[in-house]
């Protein structure tokens, strides 16, 4: 039997992923905006089987919102990102440290 | 309470988002021409949306009156001194902005609208009274920040300043949303009141981890050690305008938001959070003035400043009083005020033609050649280090004050101690200003709309700003009773 705790326990898993993919990824950064969808998920997983759990909706109603709000967030970052290649010619994300002291 | 009736309370987000929508379109329609009337109306809606907040911050304005859509939405006092800061230091981000912007002819309609969807989101930011709502709002004032933080677009250092900000930003929200979605498994329930009332008979482990991912992900929003890093490189790279925005607003409603959460939803277990905020607030202004010593341009100078505020700031909350939290309302006033003259005054260094100067060198000798400015640029770095005829002294006072009344010795001993270290480099920049040879590289003259802005601030942190103690600190303790604290 599949209990909540293995929700849990999944999207645990998944949001370290997403976490370990910001910090680890030394090359591009269109994989930081994968790995922050990834962390968007983990928590979806966890506010859908909550609902379920508790037998309460909320949690399906604001793992809607996080879905909109998911599809925005990863519309500005590619937005930004093309900006950046532009000026820069690289996404590379060795290349991001112009700014630093 | 009916649905006329809380549409009744939030006619200030009504006014925001409508106008900024109207002005969106306007913006898509006249294009960049329209752009400095647009920046009128914008500034018209956000002092329009002032003055509709006004009454209820005078009235002290609390209890079930002020909640709206069963307790998504909450109208009170305290969300209203907040956003009266919002909206005045939103207001000013757009008076400076077409000056700074109309030299690279980089002045486009976008911004105030963009400036305008982010006031909004941090109206709903410091009202919510629900997690869904502090979400929604939290992301609608962070997706505009990204935007405008990468608004300068032939500038490769303003579209590094947004990626960079846009990454940690999300990874914060993302961490803030996981640490709610384990409160919400946890308690059953989304709304602060409930999570109060769900965790009266004890703080279970999960709720605990929920606790410490929502602190985390709120302490990157109001950049407090360790979750600090983007801050330096963010308000460096961005347009300055747009950090005038950023070190004031987005700081403000940030913080705000994190004395609610922290009081109204966990309030009942201020053991399980204090220890983390007391160590936050140290590192802040430990690590804020150490990080200062040594940088040479002066936003990122003031990037640390900040960070070096917000431990100030969070003393206050450490006390988990209604005196902390009037402390802290208290200083966020002074610091906007402070924080809005001094990037303003940064923004008036530039060249002959127009072209903006950021570095401490360029400071050198400006009491010979640009008297005015170094005179105000003096009082504001004073004022900052809180050294006392100064206004700034007030807000730390204050919130030692709570701190030391909450039996919070050693961390006020502590804090005073370090703030002198600040006072080094806020007195470093009045060495270079007076003492120094000119550098004689500052030659540009500024427009009235920087003149009044920075005389304003520097009037208000002049010794007599001290007239204003007394209605300053009654609003204060009015927005600070409106919370609902568990006792």
């Amino acid at each position: 039997m599949i209990g909540i705790e293995h929700y849990v326990f999944v999207s645990s898993i998944l949001f370290v992923l997403g976490v370990l993919g910001i910090f680890l990824n030394r090359k591009n950064v269109i994989v930081i905006l994968m790995a922050i969808e990834l962390i968007l998920l983990a928590v979806n997983i966890n506010l859908v089987a909550f609902s379920a759990f508790l037998g309460d909706l909320t949690g399906q109603i604001f793992a809607m919102f996080v879905l909109t709000v998911a599809a925005g967030e990863a519309a500005i970052g590619l937005a930004i990102l093309v900006i950046y290649f532009r000026s820069r010619g690289t996404i590379a994300v060795d290349s991001v440290d112009h700014l630093k002291g | 309470m009916d649905f006329s009736a809380s549409l009744a309370l939030i006619v200030p987000e009504i006014v925001l988002s409508l106008s900024g929508l109207v002005l969106l379109l306007a913006a898509a329609w006249a294009g960049d021409k329209a752009s400095s009337a647009i920046s009128v109306l914008a500034c018209v809606a956000l002092g329009a949306c002032f003055f509709l907040v006004a009454p209820a911050v005078c009235a002290g304005a609390a209890g079930p009156d002020t909640v709206a859509f069963y307790g998504q939405f909450r109208a009170d006092a305290f969300a209203g001194f907040a956003k009266l800061l919002i909206y005045a230091a939103s207001g000013a981000a757009l008076v400076v902005a077409p000056a700074f912007f109309g030299r690279a002819g980089a002045m486009r309609a976008e911004y105030p609208v963009l400036v305008l969807f982010a006031a909004l989101g941090m109206s709903i930011m410091v009202s919510a009274g629900d997690l869904v709502t502090l979400y929604i709002g939290l992301e609608l004032n962070s997706l505009s920040a990204y935007v405008l933080a990468a608004f300068l677009r032939s500038d490769s250092r303003s579209a590094e300043a947004g990626l960079k900000y846009f990454v940690l930003g999300a990874l914060a929200s993302g961490i803030l949303l996981f640490g709610m979605s384990l409160t919400y498994g946890f308690t059953g329930t989304t709304s602060f009141e409930g999570v109060a009332a769900a965790l009266d008979g004890g703080l279970s482990t999960g709720a605990l981890f929920g606790l410490v991912f929502v602190l985390a992900g709120l302490a990157f929003k109001i950049s407090a050690v360790p979750f600090h890093m983007w801050t330096p490189d963010v308000y460096e790279g961005a347009p300055t305008p747009v950090t005038t925005f950023f070190a004031s607003a987005p700081k403000v409603a940030a913080v705000a938001l994190t004395a609610r959460v922290a009081l109204e939803a966990f309030g009942g277990h201020v053991d399980a959070w204090r220890q983390v905020v007391i160590f936050a607030a140290l590192a802040s202004i430990i690590f804020g003035a150490f990080g200062a010593i040594g940088q040479q341009n002066l936003k990122r100078l003031l990037a640390y400043s900040s960070i070096n505020n917000v431990g100030f700031i969070l003393i206050g909350l450490a006390a988990a009083t209604p005196a902390g939290a009037s402390a802290m309302l208290v200083y966020l006033a002074i610091y906007v005020a402070m924080t809005v003259g001094s990037f303003v005054a940064v923004l008036m260094l530039k060249t002959e033609d127009g072209e903006p100067l950021e570095g401490i060198p360029d400071l050198a000798g400006l009491s010979r050649t640009r008297p005015a400015l170094a005179w105000c640029l003096m009082i504001l770095m004073f004022s900052l280090a809180g050294i006392p005829p100064l206004f700034g002294f007030w807000g730390k006072f204050v919130v030692f004050q709570a701190a030391v009344e909450a039996d919070l010795m050693a961390l006020a001993v502590l804090g005073i101690a370090a703030s002198v270290i600040g006072a080094y480099y806020y007195i470093k920049i009045v060495k270079v200003m007076f003492f120094d040879e000119p550098a004689d590289t500052v030659r540009g003259n500024s427009d009235w709309a920087h003149w009044t802005l920075l005389a304003i601030s520097t009037v208000f942190m002049s010794p007599l700003g001290y007239l204003a103690i007394g209605w300053l600190g009654a609003l204060a303790d009015g927005a600070a009773a409106a919370l609902l604290l568990p006792v």
